[in-house]
């Protein structure tokens, strides 16, 4: 088989997403963020809402998550992502929203916005990318930093007695009647990425019910904030994050809710 | 024909905005403008004219779902008070900075920190200066009556989608909780998505094929495009002072004295001004109704006739500051004020004028 050959539009297995844009992207490499936009984007395309969809972006390393995904976006001021995306559906109802948020713009400055989002059961979709880090100032400790980790504002580890403990905010807000679908994914693996991309799929459905907000976390790796190699950074996760930030679904109202 | 109601103030920003199709009202109880809300949830206008209305978390939350309202075009506003405002800051510069309209109503009281909850014009630094980080200016406007309560709210839109900016109505406490007869136009009806389409071609309202994605942000991290966006925003404030600059007169064709007074102030001082005109004495007052952009140029031209001015405010003094720089030096400035939500009577004024003026 020659170049030419493999390159004929039959022999096609893989191509980048209709609506990933051209842009560079300015994650480093091993960062889950690009997988996780790749998703997104290519759910937006499969379902057809590319004209319907508003995305709304935070404060931290997905602030340009706007120039990667080829639909209408805003962007918040750090934490209040959900507060933009309440008003932006509840006068907008026949749109797609959505919120990205980082573990330190929706678990730290943000709790009050998506705990109330929650509570309020707003019809939008929040995907939350928890790697247990601020990467975008440099790798400073977030809600999520698991105990012992070391961070740059807790070079000796995370000491419970001084920094308080990990918050499990997936687990958390289950306990909120406004939430309908909550799950917790990660993209480390071909497998994983499928399953991920079905969890995103069923939340923007959802978000179409008018049964209240659909939670997506994805367990994410911060190789440059870890100082490891993506690698690493996968094994490491899988070992610790995951004991933490276990994967798979916690709640979801149409599965869960008992038969008539 | 026009109806003619006696509401509160506050109850006539709520009217008005269902009657002047507004699509959205987020906000947070406090004294002592809460009644904007009340009245709203009364009347529930999500029934008739499709109008959303939300009690958010916080000023905070409000201030940033508005922000998500304006992104997508739409008329949304908030109302809070002095503490409440400060919270709002953030949300006010990232609106500047991301060129939004909306409109927030700030219902002074005492302060600094939770004050009092009596009426004050403490918030106007705040306001007019800068309520928030970065080069910005709100459009501020400053009503007197219930009827400018109502009629505010109209304008406020007018000049927000004029400039895509954030427009301030600076109350007090007294404008909000006083009543006074209100004349109320038909209702008018929201836009239609064709009109926001038309009216707002930058707005996050989904992207169709037809054109490119439509991004609302206030991020440049380049200083080249930053500083080339700020001068753009100069510019554009350079066009709100030359065409937007409103203030009254009061008696001051043949003044020899001027007060300077805003808001609910100048209502008290108009009083003031009739009492030394018994007296023999020629005084007048000019009230700013826009207090960015100010009104430089007529306090200026005014202040060459005068032998002295005299800025009347429920403060320590703050927009005295602006009546100097408009004088100049070219006659004397002198301040009167009460703080802490104490309100000042006619005769206080008159006292404190004889008394800067060396006249019985």
């Amino acid at each position: 088989m020659d170049t030419a050959e493999i390159m004929r539009p039959e022999n096609i297995v893989y191509r980048k997403p209709a609506l990933i844009t051209d842009n560079v992207m300015h994650y480093c490499p091993g960062c889950s963020h690009g997988v996780v936009h790749k998703l997104i984007a290519e759910v937006i395309d499969e379902m057809g809402i590319q004209d319907s969809t508003i995305g709304i972006s935070p404060v931290g390393c997905s602030v340009f998550a706007y120039n990667y995904i080829d639909i209408d976006w805003q962007e918040a001021a750090h934490g209040r992502a959900p507060a933009l995306a309440t008003a932006t559906k509840r006068l907008c109802p026949d749109k797609h929203v959505f919120t990205y948020q980082g573990d330190g713009d929706l678990a730290s400055i943000g709790t009050a916005e998506i705990i109330h989002a929650c509570s309020r059961g707003e019809n939008i979709v929040v995907i939350f990318i928890n790697n247990g880090i601020y990467g975008m100032t440099g790798g400073q400790m977030a809600p999520t930093t698991l105990i012992g980790m070391k961070t740059s504002t807790t070079p000796y580890g995370r000491d419970p007695k001084i920094n308080g403990f990990p918050m499990v905010i997936a687990d958390m807000i289950s306990h909120l009647d406004g939430t309908a679908y909550i799950t917790r994914q990660s993209v480390h693996t071909a497998a994983a990425v499928r399953k991920a991309k079905s969890a995103i799929r069923k939340a923007f459905e959802y978000s179409e019910k008018n049964i209240g907000l659909s939670f997506v976390e994805i367990v994410s790796t911060c190789n440059s904030g870890w100082k490891m190699s993506p690698v690493d950074a996968n094994k490491w996760m899988v070992e610790n994050m995951f004991k933490k930030y276990p994967i798979g679904d916690i709640k979801d109202v149409l599965k869960d809710a008992p038969a008539l | 024909m026009a109806e003619k109601i006696l509401m509160k103030g506050n109850e006539a920003i709520a009217i008005s905005a269902i009657r002047n199709g507004v699509d959205g009202y987020f906000g947070y109880p406090i004294t002592p403008q809460s009644e904007v809300m009340e009245t709203l949830m009364k009347e529930r206008p999500w029934l008739t004219t499709g109008m959303v209305v939300l009690q958010a978390e916080s000023e905070t939350s409000s201030i940033n779902m508005i922000y998500g309202g304006a992104c997508c075009g739409k008329k949304v506003m908030t109302s809070s008070s002095s503490p409440g405002v400060s919270l709002m800051c953030e949300g006010i510069s990232y609106m500047a900075g991301a060129e939004l309209p909306c409109v927030v109503v700030d219902v002074m009281r005492g302060g600094p920190g939770l004050g009092t909850i009596q009426p004050s014009q403490s918030d106007y630094n705040m306001i007019v200066k800068g309520s928030g980080h970065g080069d910005f200016h709100n459009i501020v406007i400053a009503p007197a009556s219930a009827q400018d309560m109502y009629d505010f709210v109209d304008w406020g839109f007018e000049l927000a989608f004029r400039y895509r900016n954030p427009v301030v109505i600076l109350a007090d406490g007294i404008i909000g909780q006083m009543m006074e007869k209100v004349e109320m136009h038909e209702q008018k009806p929201r836009r239609t998505a064709e009109e926001i389409l038309r009216d707002a071609p930058w707005a996050t309202t989904g992207k169709p094929a037809s054109r490119p994605r439509n991004i609302i942000t206030s991020l440049s991290l380049d200083s080249d495009i930053q500083e080339v966006f700020n001068r753009k925003l100069a510019v554009k404030y350079a066009e709100i002072e030359a065409n937007e600059v409103k203030y009254t007169e009061y008696l001051t064709d043949d003044a020899e004295y001027l007060f300077v007074a805003f808001g609910c102030s100048s209502r008290i001082c108009e009083a003031a001004v009739d009492e030394l005109r018994e007296a023999g004495i020629r005084a007048g007052m000019l009230r700013p109704v826009t207090l960015y952009p100010y009104p430089f140029a007529r306090i200026e031209e005014l202040a060459g006739k005068m032998k002295s001015i005299m800025s009347v405010e429920l403060n320590l003094g703050q927009m005295v500051d602006d009546v100097r720089l408009a004088v100049k030096g070219t006659c004397p400035v002198g301040f009167y004020g009460r703080q802490g939500g104490n309100i000042f009577t006619p005769e206080e004024i008159t006292d404190a004028f004889k008394k800067f003026n060396n006249l019985k």
